[in-house]
């Protein structure tokens, strides 16, 4: 960052001071809020050590790490059935006969607006309630079957933006060099959208894996579960135990997170990608704090406004 | 339909808890989003840091456990009470706060640089660059996505159902507990209707301003 923004010009001196001074009352402001949260809990006992002892047992980090592979059970089983479920439902309403592409589409739309507790409550509850089903409904299903209806159809929108946002002379092409309408989609179509699409995935993959915490709601035995599980324990550790599954939550999106943004990063440079701007483009910066010029050199280096 | 008409009652309480939630939510999200949102573009580094590091914390929380902290911890540190509704709020509006911000953040980024030195240029001061170049520009591109946002916000009230407040989705369990007409199936298909009807609502106001405000570049 060199200064230039579209809110504001390089700081001159008066600025600078202004600046320095906004600086100093930030940080006052985040001191005082986060030091009345540790007052707050150094006055009502949250650091004794009576507090913080469950977490001394071998025992209770073994369940915590059972209640961990609940979690990512769940999310591994989501993730894999809602990419499944996404390129289906994407090349459903890809297709060109109007009786599969219409049903999809309401299909992935009703999908998309019921919230996924809604959905996993429907398979839960209402599924085991229907009289006489020869099966039941495990906690564990129903969480995944939730997450993989919801999860699926927004990744289904994005590989059809994906797809749709690709320039028609590339489906063109594969036509005219005689390819069938699968082998256009698959060896043409699908690997560019995918592409790009990935960070997009990626991130989605985030909203999966925060989500699998919904299965607390409906008794799953999760993380988040074994966490009020806890607070019902010897010390009565709730706010701690909320802490310590909160920073294994936290540790595991960050990890998701940071692989999609070093996908997005990567996609941005990929010389293969750089006439391609998923979403149809609009305005043409790379980055916050790119200049116009800037990319305008860019993409006069890959040819794409040899006009000028 | 007996699902319906034999629980007016516990229906009308729902939606209005539902109708709560999003809206008490909605309010401190955008308030506490355009704070956090003009804090993350700010010339103040310090502030800039503050406002990446909550959008990173919450972000990468799931909502239930951010509930869980606001019904069941707060409780715990002796302060005034607040009824589980308020808390509920709370935790509604510090968690789509973060969306709130990014999506302000990249509105503001969709403005070329040149619009602004373009009209500070011409001598217009901060408030004018802001009231007449930038703000006009950014609206438009902030609109669509904020409504995804608040969309999202719609069907997240539905998480409350775990912590004891009766909106939506905890009304199965309300009306099982209490032996009235409908079985779980019925009541989870029509709140399932009711938020398709609400979502599918909000999409197509969505798209009639997506197209109203749609750039022209």
């Amino acid at each position: 960052m060199t200064g230039a923004s579209v809110l504001y010009d390089v700081p001159g001196p008066r600025a600078v001071l202004r600046n320095r001074i906004l600086g100093v009352i930030t940080v006052v402001v985040v001191l005082v809020v986060v030091g009345f949260i540790v007052y707050r809990f150094q006055a009502t006992g949250q650091f004794d050590a009576t507090r913080w002892n469950v977490f001394t047992y071998t025992l209770v980090w073994q369940s915590i790490l059972r209640a961990l592979w609940a979690t990512v059970s769940a999310f591994l089983a989501a993730a894999v059935g809602s990419l499944i479920l996404g390129f289906i439902l994407a090349m459903g309403r890809l297709s060109e006969h109007a009786w599969l592409r219409q049903p999809v589409m309401v299909i992935t739309e009703l999908l998309r607006a019921v919230p996924v507790l809604v959905m996993m409550m429907i398979f839960f509850y209402g599924v085991n309630s229907i009289p006489g089903i020869p099966f039941k409904m495990t906690a564990y299903m129903a969480v995944v079957v939730g997450l993989v209806l919801y999860n699926g159809s927004v990744l289904a929108e994005a590989l059809r933006a994906g797809i749709e946002a690709l320039p028609k002379g590339q489906k063109e092409a594969g036509y005219a060099i005689g390819l069938r309408k699968s082998g256009v989609m698959t060896l043409i179509l699908l690997p560019q959208a995918v592409r790009a699409m990935l960070p997009v995935i990626v991130a989605q993959l985030v909203v999966t894996l925060k989500d699998t915490a919904l299965g607390f709601i409906i008794t799953y035995p999760e993380l988040l579960y074994y966490a009020k599980f806890l607070s019902s324990q010897q010390g009565r550790p709730l706010l701690q135990a909320g802490i310590v599954i909160g920073a294994i939550y936290i540790a595991m999106c960050l990890v998701l997170s940071a692989a999609a943004n070093w996908l997005e990063i990567r996609t941005r440079r990929s010389p293969k990608l750089r006439n391609h701007v998923p979403f149809g483009g609009g305005y043409p910066r790379i980055h916050e704090g790119a200049t116009v010029t800037e990319v305008i050199a860019a993409q006069k280096s890959t040819g794409r406004l040899d006009d000028r | 339909m007996e699902a319906i008409t034999g629980n007016l009652d516990l229906w009308g309480q729902a939606i209005l808890n539902t109708v709560w939630l999003f809206l008490g939510g909605g309010i401190i999200a955008l308030i506490l989003g355009t704070l956090i949102g003009a804090m993350r573009v700010s010339p103040v580094p310090i502030a800039r840091a503050v406002g990446t590091g909550y959008v990173n914390l919450i972000r990468n929380t799931p909502l239930t456990l951010v509930f869980f902290f606001f019904v069941f911890g707060y409780p715990k540190l002796d302060l005034p009470d607040l009824s589980f509704m308020t808390l509920g709020i709370a935790a509604l509006g510090i968690y789509t706060a973060t969306y709130v911000a990014e999506v302000l953040r990249a509105g503001f980024n969709t403005v070329p640089v040149g619009q602004a030195e373009a009209a500070r240029a011409v001598g217009l001061s901060f408030g004018q660059v802001m009231m007449l170049v930038i703000m006009p520009q950014a609206f438009r591109s902030v609109v669509p996505p904020m409504m995804s946002v608040f969309i999202a916000l719609l069907k997240n009230t539905t998480v409350a159902a775990g912590f004891s407040i009766a909106e939506l989705a905890a009304l199965r369990a309300t009306i099982a507990d209490s032996n009235r007409p409908g079985s779980m199936m019925e009541i989870l298909l029509w709140v399932a209707l009711v938020f398709i009807v609400l979502v599918l609502g909000l999409s197509a106001l969505q798209r009639h301003f997506e197209n109203k405000w749609r750039i022209a570049r």
